[in-house]
């Protein structure tokens, strides 16, 4: 009893350091929401601080108004983190699955082709030329999707659990006749469990914050997923008024809130993320540590 | 040779519903990894998008692209900026996630585990876009909160966004501030597998926490340190473009220190149009990645012989 409480005391140095760091990590956020609750004039006068001198919702309000094209840009985000994660865990769990079996005579060879690609890579101008020449992948949501479907990572990450699964268990399927696609979607895959929502966590994440394939392939601004549409808001805040819909609260205060529209939709775009967040933080730990122990 | 192309149809025809597993896989590995692989010719073309990778004539004299590549300079300071700045990101990053990691490890209660897990976790879900208009609010002029700060104490405030020297300071604290929560995770994974009894039998010997780190947890956790820390030098030439296109953008007064390799090549390719530039230095990326990760994978096979990617 005495021992354990010398030893909180003597932690209490380590708690104080961990605390202060998980507070700078918290802080930006913190400061982003109370620039968008600033009132413009404030922003405009002090700069942006830690408590809104006045707090004031003009921003969001102006946002609300102007959803249409939030509005678009969550549903592209959306229909393709949805769609992609979906289609990417089946691509993936499918193909890891001859690559974990031996008695498939070239899974050495696939195994390589798949390697290879993390090894060497063609570089950003000749993807780029192959997508918009050769696939003319542009201006649709396969553009956002087909590129990540067979993340060679996490291709290795399954093999690599259904290498633990007994090989008696798909012997005796076989004779009791049972086909191998069967044997897949019966046995491997939900045996698979805990790796398949892993890497499900990963992809979903990776989709909802890309942007990368929308600056390559998309040039229709409407096609535009959040994370993109951010940027054009952020670095372009004329998009908002140009976009045809002059609204009444942004004439009536006769200046266009910009500074707090850029931390408006901010938090728009992080929304979604953050209420998620709690949720799976455990899942996605204990994820990290399964890629971590690599066989 | 006839009996190996037999063997080889009849194991394909065996096997025939496991190869179809494979197969939507290979099929996109195929267009978006090998298909640009072949690619990486353009740089020795004069490349047009009308006639393509194939189509295009070469250039002559062949090397070109390159020529123009290195008398610019600016691929010169690229290439240096990208090596400095990784290097920074690798050394800091070690300390920072190690450090995070042993500190976690002391910590007992349940709740607040989770709390600073939270916390220092959270910068990893969200997207460098989102951190690039982090780093606005925090550094813009005229109104960003560190100046709002400096003016609360009456000191001058600062131009960030005007000074390259102090964006390598800024970089490396975002780039800490984003990945140590996902980093650190590595290591705690590391340290959960040490023998309990090895600390046990150092506390019965009366080891203090600082000589248990010291002498059982630093060097059991060195083989996942040297394997993650060789494995990032194997990526040394790639710069995650995200970061730095989110955070500098086309700001041209930073250039000195942090234009980067990625962000070189995307400026020729999408805004200049000087594809042949572009692929130049992409080549020359793509050629000394591969051989700075096969040496590395070699160093990290030979120091930890289960720790090397392949």
């Amino acid at each position: 009893m005495f021992n354990k409480a010398k030893q909180d005391l003597s932690n209490l140095p380590i708690a104080a350091i961990l605390l202060l760091f998980a507070l700078v990590c918290i802080l930006p956020f913190w400061l982003v929401l109370s620039g968008s609750l600033t009132a413009e004039e404030d922003i405009m006068a002090y700069g942006y601080g830690l408590f809104p001198r006045n707090l004031d919702f003009t921003a969001y309000k102006i946002l609300a108004n102007d959803m249409s094209r939030i509005l678009s840009g969550y549903k592209i985000s959306l229909i393709v983190t949805v769609g992609g994660t979906i289609l990417s865990v089946f691509v993936i769990a499918l193909a890891a699955y001859p690559l974990s079996q031996e008695r498939v005579k070239y899974h050495k060879f696939l195994n390589f082709f798949v390697l290879f690609t993390m090894l060497f890579t063609g570089g950003m101008v000749p993807w780029f030329i192959v997508c918009r020449n050769i696939l003319h992948l542009t201006d649709s949501i396969w553009a956002l999707i087909l590129p990540y479907l067979a993340n060679a990572w996490f291709i290795f990450l399954t093999r690599n659990y259904y290498r633990g699964i007994p090989i008696e268990l798909v012997e005796a399927a076989k004779i009791d006749g049972a086909g191998e696609y069967r044997i897949f979607f019966r046995i491997m895959f939900p045996l698979a469990k805990p790796v398949i929502a892993t890497i499900s966590l990963f992809i979903c994440l990776n989709y909802w914050n890309d942007w990368w394939l929308g600056i390559m392939l998309i040039d229709n601004v409407d096609m535009q997923p959040l994370q993109l549409l951010l940027r054009t808001i952020t670095s372009n805040i004329q998009f908002l008024s140009s976009a045809g819909n002059v609204n009444a609260i942004a004439q009536a205060s006769s200046t266009i809130p910009s500074e707090g529209i850029k931390m408006a939709t901010c938090m728009a775009t992080i929304g979604p993320i953050i209420l998620v967040y709690p949720f799976v933080q455990k899942y996605f730990v204990k994820g990290i540590m399964v890629g971590a122990v690599k066989g | 040779m006839k009996n190996k192309f037999m063997s080889f149809g009849k194991e394909i025809n065996k096997n025939k519903a496991l190869y179809s597993m494979f197969l939507p896989a290979a099929i996109i590995l195929i267009l978006f990894n090998y298909l640009p692989m072949f690619g990486l010719v353009t740089a020795f073309k004069d490349f047009n998008f009308g006639d393509g990778i194939f189509g295009s004539p070469w250039i002559h004299p062949i090397t070109k692209n390159f020529e123009y590549l290195f008398a610019s300079g600016s691929a010169a300071k690229a290439t240096f900026n990208t090596i400095f700045l990784n290097l920074l990101f690798i050394l800091f990053g070690l300390v920072f996630e190690l450090g995070c990691a042993l500190m976690f490890q002391e910590l007992h209660k349940k709740k607040f585990k989770s709390v600073v897990q939270f916390g220092i976790f959270l910068p990893y879900f969200i997207s460098w876009i989102v951190v690039g208009l982090f780093s606005y609010n925090l550094f813009n002029y005229e109104h960003g909160s560190l100046n709002t700060l400096l003016k609360l104490f009456g000191a001058t405030p600062v131009n960030w966004y005007e000074n390259p020297t102090l964006w390598i300071i800024i970089l490396v604290i975002f780039r800490l501030w984003k990945m140590t929560g996902y980093g650190m995770i590595m290591y705690i994974a590391a340290l959960g597998g040490i023998d309990t009894s090895y600390y046990e039998a150092a506390k019965i010997d009366g080891a203090s926490r600082w000589q248990q780190i010291r002498y059982i947890s630093l060097p059991l956790v060195a083989p996942t340190a040297i394997t993650l820390l060789l494995l990032n030098c194997g990526k040394i030439m790639n710069a995650d473009f995200g970061m730095f296109y989110s955070m500098i953008g086309n700001n041209a007064q930073l250039y000195s220190t942090t234009d980067v390799l990625d962000t070189f090549i995307y400026r020729n390719l999408r805004l200049n149009g000087d594809v042949g530039m572009a692929s130049a230095a992409g080549f020359y990326q793509s050629i000394i990645s591969t051989a700075i990760l096969l040496i590395m994978n070699k160093l990290a096979r030979k120091y930890s012989p289960d720790g090397s990617l392949f």
